[in-house]
């Protein structure tokens, strides 16, 4: 079971899944990156920067 | 036979969009893979050609620039190229580029320092906004609604560290109708038209506008194919706005499309992840 690395609650990883797709802790929504795959790991995504944007 | 051709979607963040476009290159049977441009690095005198083509989807400006401008010099076709994403990213260069080709925006202005932006303001009218040069998802914009609050804002401005801080975009306030209109050009057609709604200055689905289908009239037809053409941009987001009288005004193209609202007002009328897709790998035959 993959846990939010935030407030611990699991996390449903879709699949496939892939290195930086971002997800959304449906408990806590926190910003989630996953950062492996094999097996899959969590982090908290980077905070919008500056220049980010369309 | 079928043309595979090795293509990449460049991207730091995996979200929505980027899995629908990743996707959408499967299902058509394309080679495309997924880069991080985090972990991209180029020797100057490196001339492997290591992909056919490149959709653009960093997040981050300066990367989504460099890595196209990196890409480019080994010969890679990027979509969209370092030119147009440098002319996007920037407000005050569309600005120049819309007008330049004859499109209407709101009045609007640069001011090279704080104290040229208040000239510039009471030039121009209050209430204003001043918006960040760089950036989107109607971050930083302020309304101004008279002098004293120009005064109080630019003092603000002065004090931020760097000169591109110094740099002071100003546009008229239209009072739209509570909503605009985004529209979509890719490869010189458009693909569709929506209303995103909400209260207040901004209306980016991003901060919780909805969006609605939009009939899509010759005037935003010309005005958005017209809006793309002028930013360089093989895929486009136009924004526009109608002001009092009904005149559409352009307020900014986008270079790396967000296309979930947009979607979701469309429905099944267009699927623009599969569009873009097959747009690319006709592109990536010719390249």
């Amino acid at each position: 079971m993959i846990t939010c690395p935030v407030c611990e609650i699991a996390v449903e990883i879709p699949a496939p899944s892939r290195l930086g797709e971002v997800l959304e802790c449906t408990d806590c929504r926190s910003e989630l990156e996953i950062v492996a795959l094999d097996p899959v790991m969590l982090a908290m995504a980077p905070e919008v920067e500056e220049d980010w944007g369309e | 036979m079928s043309f595979r051709p090795g293509l990449v979607v460049l991207a730091s963040q995996v979200r929505l969009d980027e899995r629908r476009l990743l996707e959408a290159f499967e299902q058509r049977g394309a080679q495309c893979e997924h880069a991080d441009p985090r972990l991209l690095w180029s020797l100057a005198d490196d001339r492997t050609r290591r992909w056919h083509g490149v959709l653009n989807r960093e997040i981050g400006q300066v990367r989504a620039v460099y890595a196209a401008r990196t890409l480019e010099a080994l010969g890679v076709p990027v979509v969209n190229d370092a030119a147009s994403i440098e002319v996007c990213g920037d407000k005050w260069r569309t600005s120049l580029a819309l007008v330049g080709a004859g499109l209407p925006i709101p009045r609007t202005a640069l001011g090279l320092t704080p104290q040229a932006a208040l000239t510039a303001l009471d030039q121009i009218g209050y209430p204003a906004l001043i918006k960040p040069l760089t950036g989107s998802w109607g971050r930083l914009i302020v309304q101004i609604r008279d002098r004293s609050m120009a005064e109080e804002v630019l003092e603000y401005v002065k004090a931020l560290p760097g000169p591109q801080s110094h740099l002071v975009y100003v546009q008229e306030f239209i009072a739209k109708p509570g909503r605009d209109i985004r529209a979509i050009v890719l490869g010189g057609e458009l693909l569709g038209a929506v209303y995103r709604i909400a209260d207040g200055i901004r209306t980016n689905v991003a901060r919780g506008a909805s969006t609605q289908p939009c009939q899509e009239s010759a005037e935003i037809t010309k005005l958005a194919v017209a809006a793309a053409t002028a930013t360089g941009t093989d895929i486009a987001a136009v924004d526009l706005i109608e002001d009092a009288d009904g005149r559409l005004l352009i307020l900014e193209v986008n270079h790396r499309v967000e296309f979930s609202g947009f979607q979701q007002a469309m429905g099944d009328r267009v699927d623009v992840a599969d569009r873009i897709a097959g747009y690319l790998i006709g592109r990536a035959e010719r390249w």
